[in-house]
């Protein structure tokens, strides 16, 4: 991106190519080594969490006994070691994408309600309190999750088993608070809403009005203007700040860890207790892990850095695209 | 409206058509406060069932009267009007359902923790720290997690700060080739870090070469999570400073870096400083890398550098794990207190960058 600004392109040529290196200009030198020096920095930064997070990653993995992605268990304090993280995976994944499925359409919902249905008034100021909802701290999200949301969730839990229990992925097969895998993706919902909504709704506004206003001119109502013009215009932002989303519910250590009550079991009953997150797994056995049970966890926590890596990568990758073409913010 | 003007006009002129209603440019079209009228109706018709069903739950009796709402004004709307508007309202309706249902949530966050928080919030909380109190003991304060907060959050700033500083004038100002393009993505991926992963880094490094945990510790696995924020957050307010002040400047005969310096920077200055409020914002609420690397302490350690320390975001965790009543309270106070230093630092974050938003010239 950095490239291709207009910004860099006039001073530059002439300067390198016409003059010779030693001007004398120290200073120059200097300020260029140290500003360079700290990108590479950041490239060194990044190299070494993958190396470092490798190697203690691979002394754990070459002690254990059991197999790393498939076994249904954490002891690598036990004789002999055995850990995997098929738990881990699998909760992860079930409770990011329920996070995903709630939190996605309301979020462009709210994008949509402050870019084109909010009175002009209600629109920056709500646009505003969004901003300072994504900066709300995780851990007051889990308390606010374990001590609120969960009693109040009961009703729908129930609700859901009585009416859906047939889905098998309703079926509540136990009595008690539902510190399950289900609230948790509820609760990652509520906390990706202001994140997925501020980056939806500032691709909305990026719309270009012409599109909207030759909609309007054919006589498209309200409605037919967005899913026209503002949807397709907009699907590969939703498409990024989702991911962007799905990164921040993947990772998410605190709201899981007081939410969820864990267990090593891996069932489809997304409303039962068990499960467990990488992020979560971590927090909670650290207090009791010994050195090699630290090597342990760091390899669940290498698998978890390649899958936001990917996430997030892909996301950057989409918002790329989307520049290249978009004309809105040249 | 312009629905309402034609047909005026219409209505004025002599009726050519053997079909007035349905050659007309105009359709019959509901009047403006039909959806006050739906909403009315749908709410009284909620109501009414719920009663009759003996639902108590508030929430159902929104929701059925949220679907009522829909159903009513979509068939009333295609009865009067046509398909077309009836869709209309409807995706009008889903917008604000969607609006008001997560309004609920949010709205119920920041209202416990406000209500809850006072509770305990005086003084005596702010100014003593936990040592010697009991789980169940009302007593006891978060001075000493204030302390490891602001310490930690401080040395992250310092050392973030200028790198990423530095880093975004690289690759605004000199940025051009693989290395510029590599460092931006790697900015970019580098923001999506998560926390825990920050903090297992470390880890890995503390186990390498033998370090005890400590408030530095955490402050460096909070700066990797700072400095691509700070980065990103520079690199577009540089980029807002106008190229004519550069050219200006450097057709004087100052050098690049003389013109970086004393122009670029001092123009982008208010963006910059709102960027890394905000990023201090963000890391101030960390909890994860704290837990694997300050291990948290009920006593006051005004040494960053060496021992365990508290912070805010854990010390309500800590709190939370307790599980009595008291400590609850004691969460949710500092809770309000760390949500408060959150929100003072976004605003007057914000505050500043409307006030020294740099002329674009647009």
């Amino acid at each position: 991106m950095a490239s291709t600004t207009p910004l860099d392109i006039p001073p530059a040529p002439p300067e390198t190519r016409s003059r010779p290196k030693s001007t004398g200009r120290a200073g120059d030198k200097i300020f260029l080594g140290l500003s360079r020096g700290s990108g590479i920095l950041l490239l060194v930064v990044m190299a070494s969490i993958a190396v470092f997070l490798s190697y203690r990653a691979y002394l754990a993995i070459s002690e254990n006994e059991g197999d790393f992605l498939t076994t249904l268990d954490w002891n690598p304090a036990g004789d002999p070691p055995v850990f995997g993280i098929a738990v881990l995976l699998f909760g992860t994944v079930v409770s990011s994408i329920i996070a995903m499925v709630i939190a996605v359409p309301i979020a462009v919902g709210i994008a949509l309600f402050i870019s084109h249905y909010a009175p002009r008034k209600l629109a920056a100021p709500l646009a505003y309190v969004i901003d300072l909802l994504a900066a709300v701290p995780s851990i007051v999200y889990g308390i606010w999750g374990a001590l609120v949301l969960v009693p109040y969730l009961e009703g729908l839990n129930l609700w859901l088993d009585q009416f859906f229990g047939w889905t098998y992925i309703f079926e509540k097969t136990e009595i008690g608070v539902p510190r399950s895998l289900f609230t948790v993706g509820i609760l990652l919902a509520i906390m990706i809403l202001p994140i997925v909504t501020s980056v939806s709704r500032e691709v909305f506004l990026q719309v270009p009005k012409m599109n909207e206003e030759a909609a309007l001119a054919l006589g498209a109502t309200r409605w037919e203007v967005i899913r026209l013009s503002v949807l397709p215009f907009g699907r590969s932002g939703i498409i990024s700040a989702s991911m962007l989303g799905l990164g921040r519910a993947l990772g998410e250590t605190m709201a899981v860890a007081t939410v969820l009550s864990p267990s090593f079991l891996i069932s489809l009953h997304v409303l039962n207790h068990g499960g467990g997150t990488f992020a979560q797994n971590i927090a909670a056995k650290f207090g009791e892990a010994d050195e090699f049970g630290r090597d342990a966890l760091i390899a669940s926590g290498l698998v978890l850095f390649i899958l936001t890596l990917l996430v997030n990568g892909a996301a950057r990758l989409i918002i790329a695209r989307r520049k290249e073409y978009s004309g809105a913010n040249a | 409206m312009t629905h309402a003007t034609t047909t005026d006009i219409q209505d004025d002129r002599p009726r050519t058509s053997p079909e007035p209603r349905k050659a007309g440019l105009s359709s019959r079209s509901l009047p403006r406060w039909s959806p006050l009228g739906f909403a009315v109706v749908a709410i009284a018709l909620g109501v009414g069932i719920s009663l009759a069903a003996g639902w108590h739950s508030r929430v159902q009796w929104g929701l059925i009267s949220a679907l009522l709402f829909m159903a009513i004004s979509y068939v009333t709307t295609t009865v009067v009007e046509n398909q077309r508007q009836a869709k209309d309202r409807l995706a009008t309706s889903i917008v604000w359902v969607c609006f008001l249902v997560a309004v609920v949530p949010l709205a119920s966050l920041l209202w416990t923790t406000v209500s809850r928080g006072v509770e305990r919030l005086d003084g005596y909380f702010l100014t003593h720290s936990m040592a010697g109190v009991l789980g169940p003991e009302h007593s006891g304060g978060v001075y000493h997690a204030l302390i490891g907060t602001l310490e930690q959050v401080g040395i992250a700033t310092v050392i973030s700060a200028p790198l990423g500083l530095l880093t975004a004038v690289y690759l605004v100002e000199y940025g051009k080739g693989s290395l510029a393009r590599a460092v931006t993505f790697f900015v970019d991926v580098m923001t999506g870090i998560p926390s825990i992963v920050a903090g297992l880094f470390i880890l890995s490094i503390m186990l390498i070469a033998e370090l005890e945990p400590s408030g530095l510790m955490g402050a460096l696995a909070l700066t990797i999570l700072m400095i691509p924020v700070v980065v990103r957050s520079t690199e577009e307010m540089l980029k807002l400073v106008p190229n004519e002040l550069r050219e200006a400047s450097l057709a004087l005969g100052i050098p690049k870096w003389r013109t970086i310096l004393k122009v670029v920077l001092p123009t982008a200055i208010g963006g910059i400083t709102t960027g890394v409020m905000l990023a201090i914002a963000r890391i101030a609420g960390e909890t994860a890398p704290i837990m694997l690397l300050v291990f948290g302490s009920q006593l006051i350690n005004t040494n960053p550098f060496e021992g365990a320390q508290s912070s805010l975001p854990f010390y309500i965790y800590e709190q939370y794990k307790v599980g009595e009543v008291a400590s609850y309270d004691r969460a949710w106070a500092a809770a309000l207190v760390l949500i408060a230093f959150v929100m003072i630092l976004n605003l007057v974050a914000r505050g500043i960058a409307r006030w020294k938003a740099p002329k674009t010239g647009r």
